[in-house]
């Protein structure tokens, strides 16, 4: 606020406040540097590191297999691309199934604890296994043996249940008063919840919905256990083809290209949501 | 016949009795404030009449029809009273003028352009024209309690509850929601307010009661429960009231 005043119009805990700001600056640059040297000079000196470099961060190897590596991301996009949606979907109806107060609608709230009980404490590999090869077991005609739709459809149970908590936690976050203010209304229970409690609760929990997705983006290349070839698997195409891993690194490359920017923005949405809730 | 009559009634939250047997009529017309420490049951009462909250035992006339039988659809008494609470309670995500039509909308399904005249009327007769597109957290607190006093206004309530609305605001505020209340006072409305204005209360109300533990201990006009209270109770609270 007071930067732009000369040193002399200073109160001497401004000068004060600048000369600790300065330190921890040069004290924060100095060790990151040290970090990075480190590296740079250490990690070569390990006694494997000509072989490490040559099969993991192969220029030509990369720059052959890069090309296909992005076509194949395409199949985890548009896998994730339909996912989603259904996702958020599944998710609301069962927050929505566990907020029911209605004692005869009571075993929807027991059925929509008992699926996210289920489907948070199984490993996301294994439902994918499960669903992926037991259902085409079953010996269904085509399409419906598709690797895809059973894949996805797991990925779709898992996810539903944590975006199902989150927007859980969202919708009691919207505090009873509003509640109260809408019944006093005389509006009934479904549009205080559809225009009154859901709208607040949808709003506090994209950041971290977001968080989910991202994630989910990620989780999508668990299906190449089951058959798609998508990025992952193609990697690992490549690498049996080339004897290289190389293909991998190219793989994260592609993930993190992604991944970080929406990462980012999701904290830039949390940051903001928290600046203005204080 | 009374518009609004209680009988005998009592609400506890598992051991605790918050209203213990308290009966109350209030006539068509009448401006009825509940004074009495914080705790004292006033704003429990005034959530029961909403049926807000379900009461252990007694009855609750509206027109001389039993309002709290246990399983009677709340939503269409609901319609008939209307509440505003001490902490506004607008709908953040609404502008003003949203916030008053969800509820005409929704339960009378009545259109956006069919409401528009007549909320623009209220908006306009409570000083609030220029603010109906504006988000509550663009008003004041002033403001944003006239606003949902418009909101309850436009369901047409026949009686009106008022829970302590001005205690949340900044003393310079108390003035304009105070006016609103005169106002509608003006237009013959049933009102029920939990309070700590007294001297609003003294001015406006036309019987006042005053609450402590869960009963009414002393029921009297506005003018002699003021000047010449009774019970020594009530005498006590004035004392360090108005002091």
């Amino acid at each position: 606020m007071t930067d732009k005043k000369p040193t002399a119009g200073k109160t001497r805990r401004q000068l004060y406040e600048d000369r600790l700001r300065r330190r921890s600056a040069i004290i924060a640059a100095s060790s990151t540097l040290a970090v990075f040297l480190a590296v740079i000079i250490l990690v070569p000196m390990a006694p494997g590191w000509e072989k490490v470099k040559a099969s993991f961060f192969n220029w030509e190897v990369f720059a052959k297999t890069f090309p296909k590596l992005l076509t194949a991301f395409k199949l985890d996009v548009m896998i994730f691309l339909w996912s989603a949606p259904a996702i958020v979907i599944l998710g609301l109806l069962i927050a929505l199934a566990r907020d029911v107060r209605s004692p005869a609608l009571f075993p929807l709230r027991i059925l929509g604890a008992a699926y996210t009980d289920i489907f948070r404490g199984i490993p996301v590999v294994l439902t994918v296994y499960l669903i992926g090869f037991g259902i085409p077991g079953l010996g269904l005609p085509r399409p419906w043996n598709s690797p895809y739709i059973w894949g996805s459809l797991a990925l779709i149970l898992t996810y539903a249940a944590y975006v199902a908590e989150i927007f859980r936690s969202g919708i009691e976050s919207v505090h009873a008063s509003q509640r109260s203010a809408a019944q006093s209304l005389g509006l009934s229970d479904a549009d205080t919840m559809r225009f009154v409690i859901l709208p607040q609760a949808i709003r506090r929990v994209v950041p971290s919905q977001m968080n989910m997705f991202i994630a989910l983006q990620k989780d999508v290349a668990l299906l190449s256990f089951i058959g798609p070839v998508e990025i992952f698997r193609q990697a690992g195409v490549f690498k049996s083809l080339l004897a290289n891993f190389t293909p991998y690194v190219g793989a994260a490359v592609i993930f993190l290209a992604v991944t970080i920017p929406a990462t980012r923005y999701a904290d830039y949405l949390m940051a903001k949501q928290n600046r203005e809730r204080s | 016949m009374p518009k609004l009559s209680l009988k005998n009634v009592v609400k506890r939250f598992g051991d605790k009795t918050v209203c213990n047997g308290i009966s109350l009529d209030v006539e068509e017309g009448q401006m009825v404030c509940l004074i009495g420490a914080s705790g004292g049951g006033k704003s429990t009462l005034l959530r029961c009449i909403n049926l807000l909250e379900n009461i252990e035992d007694g009855e609750i006339f509206l027109d001389g029809e039993d309002i709290a039988i246990p399983g009677l659809n709340p939503q269409p008494v609901r319609r008939r009273i209307g509440m505003v609470f001490q902490s506004f309670n607008l709908f953040p995500h609404m502008t003003a003028a949203e916030n008053v039509m969800l509820a005409p909308r929704r339960v009378y399904k009545r259109s956006r352009d069919d409401l528009r005249p007549e909320i623009t009327e209220l908006f306009t007769r409570f000083g609030l024209a220029e603010h109906m597109n504006h988000y509550p957290d663009q008003l004041s607190g002033g403001q944003q309690q006239r606003v949902a006093i418009v909101r309850a206004l436009a369901m047409k309530p026949e009686v009106m509850l008022f829970d302590e609305i001005t205690s949340a605001l900044d003393p310079q505020l108390v003035g304009e929601v105070l006016d609103v209340l005169r106002l509608l006072k003006g237009s013959g409305m049933t009102m029920v307010l939990a309070t700590h204005e007294m001297g609003f209360a003294r001015e406006a109300a036309d019987k006042v009661c005053f609450l402590k533990d869960g009963k009414i201990i002393e029921e009297a006009p506005a003018k002699t429960l003021f000047d010449a209270p009774q019970h020594p109770d009530t005498q006590a609270f004035l004392a360090r009231a108005l002091k």
